[in-house]
């Protein structure tokens, strides 16, 4: 029962990982239509910055928030450099993009930082476990953070007037214009919002699977079943969805394929939403009338 | 009356098809004109090439200030509001939220008792305030695009086919509200329209567009009561 109950909380502090990176493709899907394929890899490059900063002698704070704010500029940099002049080319060649995004970064990060696998810190206490075993502190501090990220994007996007007019430049681009919302600069914003959702999510697992330039792949490949599994156009499913294979991922691990197959869960999980429900729990219904 | 909008010599298209071939037309401030003509003659185009939603060549002059070629959302800014076929309403928004995004651009503190003002012309839109605005009714809808419109506080304001898809009751409402919004806003209106004769009743100046060219022009009251005209182009 222990060892059941100590699997749920893992698969929970996992889940928000998977959450956040399934937030990120999901606001960039919902305004292009298109899946970031470098988004693991842009994570990564963000945690290689953090760990610079921590090694430079900043405080792990400080080198937390000015990741953000670098990944956020970097994420709006890369929209308006390489994704506007994209905006009417065709899908194929914004998949080409995105390939090319995703090798240029990790090759620059093996050139820059080298492939050697590297501890990240944690700020969290993790020697003793907390909850009599049931969680460490890493666990249940990666896991606030996770969902203090998630709720500050849930209050940005319901009730601030930017937020309101990126969901609008989302749904409806040419409606956005006529009332004078500068839609490519939205985009711009969506990126840098992504960008430092994925920066975050990265620092947090970091401390578990140790950095190296493939640290995110995996968890993007969990995080897109988790957003398929929620509904790909849905922010809120997307983020179910990701605490949801957080869970599945973890019991099946533990009880069901063994930890070398967990990652064959995903592949199943994308396979069987693709075929049974294509929308994913929670994917959007648009009611109309005329 | 001095000009709100000139067009002169406008021409646009899509692509390599050319739907304009260089229209000239006055909306006067305060004033409403009416742009009349069959399917395909390029009234939409018209409207487009206004708010700068296709490529065009010629002059666009709002108040002075040439706007030909400039980005939708700045025309927007300059107090140009467009209600296009298909409503440009956000279905996925609740009414309120549509409501927000249409006074998007104003820093005035007056946009909440424009909101009233709104409920004021359209009462049930009130009632609907939560709503998703993709479950409103089709005369519902339309009401939305026009109050999202207006909370721009437009100088000019561009109507394709308010009509289109709506009971005759639900219509005359719609014009009977036009009626108000052009009195108690002074806003200038260009109007397209399949019902030529709602229309004319409705506009001071009117054109005539056949195959993106004007054939006929001049006051509304004057074109409606040609009987040449409306035999030959109007059909009734």
């Amino acid at each position: 029962m222990q060892g059941l109950a100590h699997q749920l909380v893992a698969g929970i502090a996992t889940g928000g990982i998977y959450a956040s990176v399934a937030l990120a493709l999901v606001m960039i899907y919902q305004s292009t239509h298109h899946l970031n394929f470098a988004q693991g890899e842009m994570a990564t490059f963000s945690t290689y910055i953090a760990l610079t900063l921590i090694n430079v002698g900043l405080p792990y704070w400080i080198a937390f928030v000015l990741t953000i704010l670098i990944s956020f500029a970097m994420g709006v940099f890369i929209e308006r450099v390489m994704l506007k002049p994209m905006h009417n080319a065709s899908v194929l060649a914004n998949v080409g993009v995105f390939i090319g995004l995703l090798l240029v970064f990790r090759n620059a990060m093996g050139w820059i930082f080298d492939y050697t696998i590297k501890a990240f810190p944690s700020p969290f206490e993790s020697d003793h476990p907390l909850l009599g075993g049931l969680i460490s502190g890493h666990e249940l501090g990666s896991t606030a953070v996770t969902l203090g990220v998630l709720g500050i994007v849930y209050v940005f996007f319901r009730f601030t007037k930017l937020g309101l007019a990126m969901r609008a430049a989302a749904f409806n681009a040419s409606s956005s214009r006529l009332v004078g919302i500068r839609v490519g600069w939205m985009l711009a914003l969506g990126w840098g919002l992504a960008a430092a959702i994925g920066a975050i999510a990265g620092m947090m697992i970091a401390p578990v699977v140790f950095l190296e330039p493939n640290m995110m792949l995996g968890i993007l490949l969990y995080a897109f079943a988790g957003a398929l599994l929620g509904g790909i156009d849905n922010p809120g499913g997307a983020v179910i969805g990701g605490f949801a294979v957080g869970i599945i991922e973890n019991l099946g691990g533990a009880y069901l394929v063994g930890t070398e197959l967990k990652l064959t869960l995903a592949l199943g999980i994308i396979i069987c939403v693709l075929l049974v429900k294509p929308s994913g729990l929670f994917g959007r219904v648009v009611q109309s009338r005329v | 009356m001095t000009a709100l909008l000139e067009l002169r010599d406008l021409h646009a298209g899509y692509g390599q098809t050319r739907v304009l071939h260089g229209i000239d037309l006055t909306v006067d401030a305060g004033g409403v004109t009416a742009l009349l003509g069959a399917n395909g003659a390029g009234k939409t185009t018209t409207l487009r090439a206004v708010c700068g939603m296709v490529r065009t060549t010629g002059e666009v002059t709002l108040a002075g200030e040439r706007i030909d070629n400039r980005a939708t959302e700045d025309i927007a800014r300059r107090g140009v509001a467009h209600v296009p076929d298909g409503r440009g309403t956000f279905m996925e928004l609740t009414v309120e939220e549509n409501f927000k995004l249409g006074a998007y651009v104003r820093k005035d503190r007056e946009v909440t008792s424009d909101f009233e003002q709104m409920f004021g012309y359209f009462p049930r839109l009130r009632q609907r305030w939560k709503q998703q605005a993709g479950t409103l009714s089709g005369g519902e809808q339309q009401m939305l695009a026009i109050a999202r419109a207006l909370l721009l506080r437009p100088r000019l304001l561009l109507l394709d086919e308010p009509s289109f898809g709506l009971a005759p009751l639900i219509v005359q409402d719609i014009f009977g509200i036009l009626r108000q919004v052009r009195e108690a806003q002074g806003v200038g209106i260009l109007i397209v329209e399949q019902n030529a004769n709602l229309a004319l009743d409705f506009a001071d100046r009117a054109y005539l567009l056949e195959t993106g060219r004007i054939v006929v022009s001049g006051p509304a009251q004057e074109i409606r009561e040609d009987e040449q005209i409306r035999r030959s182009y109007l059909g009734y």
